[in-house]
């Protein structure tokens, strides 16, 4: 399985904090992205705004950052913190 | 709270914090640095013109310490530093109250002025906290500023 989190805006936009799916078939976060949206269709306008971020096991990566079982993706917008 | 080793301390936490407590920390028994260098963020009155009443402050747990962790380390490379505080409060906090604390000692001042800063400007840049602000309109999650971003991409030039 693979564990996928979001926070913030993105969390309140999707109604949703965290949800699991099969590994299989998903090899890079775009393909994860494809997945979820096959699953949950309305989430589709929300993953193509392109200031979102994504993290694979808690460090920052690009769109085509491999993905595999066991890997927790989180999604989210950009920083605000400080 | 994380102690990483005896000479960084990170905390994420609810609770508010003294800084004079937290210079005590920094300064005791430590007679390597001659210079300590503190900042400390707030909670605003106004932004954009609206009233702000308080802010909630959410974040990543895990991938937060990591990540400041990450530029403690790339501090350390780049200068002198003797010990670092950095504390970074979750939760609701209204107008006033402290949000951020990052805390340098360094043998000279130079170096502890510049490490603060560098960690400070990539805190707000890398480290995954997002803000709802909280007013009489309503709750809103802030937008990231360009100019944090670019204020950090400074120090690659730098």
């Amino acid at each position: 399985m693979i564990k996928v989190i979001f926070f913030a805006a993105l969390r309140e936009q999707l109604a949703c904090s965290t949800i699991e799916l099969a590994a299989q078939g998903i090899n890079n976060v775009v393909e994860l992205k494809k997945a979820l949206i096959e699953q949950h269709p309305s989430w589709q306008p929300h993953f193509e705004n392109t200031s979102l971020l994504y993290a694979v096991n808690k460090t920052v990566v690009d769109e085509q950052h491999s993905v595999s079982a066991n890997d927790e993706v989180a999604f989210f917008p950009p920083v605000t913190g400080g | 709270m994380e102690n990483l080793d005896n000479s960084i301390k990170l905390s994420i936490q609810n609770q508010d914090f003294i800084i004079a407590d937290e210079i005590t920390w920094l300064e005791q028994d430590n007679t390597d640095d001659g210079a300590t260098v503190t900042f400390c963020g707030r909670v605003r009155q106004s932004n954009l013109n609206k009233q702000v009443f308080g802010l909630f402050l959410e974040h990543y747990p895990g991938m937060t310490e990591k990540t400041i962790s990450d530029i403690i380390k790339k501090a350390q490379k780049k200068w002198k530093i003797g010990r670092i505080s950095v504390i970074h409060r979750i939760g609701q906090l209204n107008v006033g109250e402290q949000i951020v604390f990052v805390g340098v000692t360094s043998p000279h001042r130079k170096d502890a002025y510049a490490a603060n800063e560098f960690i400070m400007d990539f805190l707000k840049v890398q480290a995954p906290f997002w803000k709802k602000e909280l007013t009489a309109e309503g709750e809103t999650w802030l937008d990231a500023k360009q100019s944090d971003q670019d204020k950090a991409e400074l120090w690659q030039v730098k």
